[in-house]
Parts: structure tokens; C-alpha cells; sequence
């Protein structure tokens, strides 16, 4: 792993298009900004552990799952 | 064409019906064909995979039970599956069962959007911390019911 110091608005560039920005330094938290071509999808790490671990939770594993009749609802929304 | 599921044996679906997530969903990248089929409990439906029967999802249009939802995702991301225009997406929440017994929940920090022009489709991942993986469906719908 690359590990560099940086100061604010001070910048990091990965590749040819990625350009990674620390913004703010305000004690344990850093604000990053990034610029990235519209194809790289970014996001927190932890909001990818957490889909895929919904995913796994999701993943129907009988052949006739319980599901709830839905009060309330009009035969439009359906 | 008769496709083999998960929920409901052999059925038979038309081309339009058929989705393709060129990186799946998280977790689960190597699938890429899924049949979006209705389910016998409805507004329930069902998101099955046409490259391994055992894999299916059970899926609800968020909007129903949630209708402030709303999407916070970069028009890159809609890009890559050639999304234009709002007006051409199909969104649906992936539904969780808890074997416990417990209330099933949708996920809509991750919803699965598809392109209904070119049946690509993709799992996103929204920014607003508002969206969580796990809503209770039948609470909120009650919850919205009462507005």
C-alpha cells in the first residue's frame, strides 16, 4: 500500500482522471472530495459492505417465502 | 421461452421480461440475466436469475410503502446503463425474509434500477444516509397510510 501525507487542498491523482482532493482536516474526520470519470463508481466502504451483506441476506431461500398482505392498499398502487 | 425458478417452478416468460446487470449485484457479481416476474402475493415480485435457479430475490416497487422516496445518484452511474430520463427507470427495492419471524424489510440503499428501453439494469447505491438497507415495509406503509 502507497501511504502519502497530505495538507489541505493538497491533491492526489490516481491514473490519468482521477483526482482526489483533501478538502478539510477537523480533528479525527477528513473531508475528501473526488473527481472521477462518470464510469468509476465511488462510495463509502461501508456502504458497499452493507448492500452486499443485504444481498446475502436477501437471497430468498425456500421455494414459498411468507410474505405480508399489505393493508391500505388501492388496487392503482399495485 | 420456459425459464426454471426459484418460488414457482417452471415458468414462461417473453424477452422483455429478461434484465441484464453487466455487474450484477453486490455480492453476487457473476449473475447477470434476471427475469423480473410477477409473484402470486402481489405488489411482491420476483428478481430471478436465468443462470442459477436457486438464485432468486423477492423484490417491491419502494414507492408503495415509501412514497418519499427518493434517489440521489450520479448521472454517471445512470449512464452506464443508458438511462436518459427518469421517465424510462424501473425501481424496486430488494426484499429481505428474516427466517426468525421478524418483520421483512427492503432495501433502499441499494435499489436495483433498471433501464425499461434498453432492460439494462443496475444495484445503486444512494448517498443519503435517509436510506437504509433495512425498512420495515408493512410499519412504514402504515406509517405513510397515516399522512
Amino acid at each position: 500500500m502507497l501511504i502519502l501525507s497530505r495538507k489541505t487542498n493538497q491533491k492526489i491523482l490516481v491514473g490519468n482522471n482521477i483526482e482526489i482532493t483533501i478538502i478539510e482536516i477537523k480533528g479525527e474526520q477528513v473531508k475528501v472530495g473526488i473527481d472521477a470519470p462518470h464510469n468509476v463508481k465511488v462510495f463509502r466502504e461501508e456502504v458497499y459492505a452493507e448492500i452486499q451483506q443485504e444481498n446475502k441476506a436477501a437471497l430468498v431461500s425456500g421455494t414459498k417465502p411468507v410474505l405480508p398482505k399489505l393493508n391500505g392498499l388501492s388496487k392503482k398502487d399495485l | 421461452m420456459e425459464i426454471r425458478t426459484k418460488g414457482m417452478g417452471i415458468v414462461k416468460i417473453e424477452d422483455e421480461q429478461i434484465i441484464t446487470l453487466d455487474e450484477g449485484f453486490y455480492g453476487f457479481e457473476n449473475f447477470r440475466k434476471f427475469a423480473v416476474l410477477d409473484s402470486q402475493e402481489p405488489p411482491f415480485i420476483w428478481i430471478q436469475s436465468l443462470e442459477d435457479e436457486e438464485l432468486a430475490f423477492i423484490a417491491i416497487d419502494p414507492f408503495i410503502f415509501r412514497p418519499d422516496y427518493e434517489l440521489d445518484i450520479d448521472d454517471g452511474v445512470l449512464e452506464f446503463i443508458g438511462l436518459a430520463s427518469p421517465a424510462d427507470a424501473l425501481v424496486f427495492a430488494l426484499v429481505t425474509i428474516p427466517k426468525d419471524g421478524s418483520p421483512i424489510t427492503a432495501n433502499l440503499q441499494g435499489p436495483l434500477i433498471i433501464n425499461k428501453k434498453n432492460k439494462k439494469a443496475l444495484q445503486a447505491a444512494v448517498n443519503s444516509p435517509k436510506w437504509k438497507t433495512k425498512h420495515d415495509i408493512v410499519a412504514e406503509l402504515n406509517a405513510a397510510g397515516r399522512k
